[in-house]
């Protein structure tokens, strides 16, 4: 494209491409690593982990968005992943809060550093 | 790529669930926390949307703004007595530095990685009005088999949150457990 007649010529280089979303999403998905390593309230780790999949995520969306795959049947087969990756994580929150509702019943703490059953 | 509002749409949506996603970190409070997480499920949505994707958007939207954030309100609602300061544990010093690094090597590969082959032609040549016709059309078509198993995955999470919550009337003697 023609950048001296642009009007917009001034911002080209700020123009966003793909490594752009792929910078975002993995400083998304490190802070959820952080979140998910170092708290100390298992809901709080699981919204560590929620941040993860929402920055996978975002990483099949920008793929699928620059791909230059012409195969009509497999153009959007990112999105496709995106779906199933949802449908998971809504299952995964779903039977992972219950487990911490449930384990709060017994023990009165969900603080995962004194949840220590399984230690030999 | 170039358009303007892309842009401004990039730079702002991506300091939104930046900075949010660092608040869930940093916030002393596990409520105020779900509530900043909830701006990062947002600003996601539209962080896709300047993606052309506006089918996960909204389904972003509707299952991480909408319904997980409410199940996440739940669980801390539900633990009344569980400490609400959203403490770190000893593991924040290596949890962090472990964070920081694969921050880094995954920045450093995606601007050293030269991209400049994807230009994303495949769906600049489509012209979509939307995407929704045609997610359809791949999870019903060539996918539906994982569809199907994914209604089952659900049907079972369902069941099973159900059965794990559910409190048993009965003594615990009479359950066949020890109490």
């Amino acid at each position: 494209m023609n950048l001296a007649s642009s009007p917009l010529a001034t911002i080209d280089g700020l123009s966003v491409t793909l490594e752009h979303y792929l910078v975002v999403s993995g400083v998304v998905f490190a802070i959820g690593i952080a979140i998910a390593l170092s708290k100390r309230n298992a809901i709080a780790v699981l919204m560590g982990v929620e941040l993860m999949l929402n920055a996978v995520n975002l990483t099949f969306v920008a793929f699928t968005r620059f791909s230059q795959n012409a195969d009509n049947a497999s153009v959007l087969a990112g999105h496709v992943f995106v779906v199933f990756v949802l449908t998971v994580a809504a299952a995964e929150a779903a039977v992972a809060l219950a487990m911490a509702v449930l384990v709060y019943r017994r023990r009165e703490t969900v603080d995962l550093d004194r949840l220590n059953l399984l230690r030999w | 790529m170039e358009s303007l509002g892309i842009i401004a749409g990039f730079w702002i949506l991506s300091g939104v669930t930046v900075g949010a996603s660092l608040a869930v970190f940093a916030v002393r409070n596990l409520l105020h926390a779900v509530v900043f997480l909830i701006l990062a499920f947002v600003g996601m949505a539209g962080l896709f949307i300047t993606l052309s994707a506006d089918f996960l958007a909204v389904a972003q939207l509707l299952i991480y703004a909408g319904a997980i954030s409410v199940l996440l309100v739940f669980a801390v609602m539900l633990t009344p007595m569980a400490n609400r300061d959203n403490a770190n544990s000893l593991y924040m010093l290596p949890g962090g530095a472990f964070a920081l690094a694969f921050a880094t090597i995954v920045a450093f590969v995606a601007i050293e990685v030269d991209w400049s082959q994807l230009r994303g032609d495949a769906l600049n040549g489509r012209n979509f009005s939307t995407t929704v016709g045609d997610v359809g059309q791949a999870l019903l078509g060539p996918h539906v088999l994982a569809f199907e198993i994914a209604s089952v995955l659900l049907l079972a999470a369902l069941v099973g949150a159900i059965v794990l919550v559910h409190e048993d009337e009965r003594a615990p003697e009479d359950r066949g457990e020890a109490a």
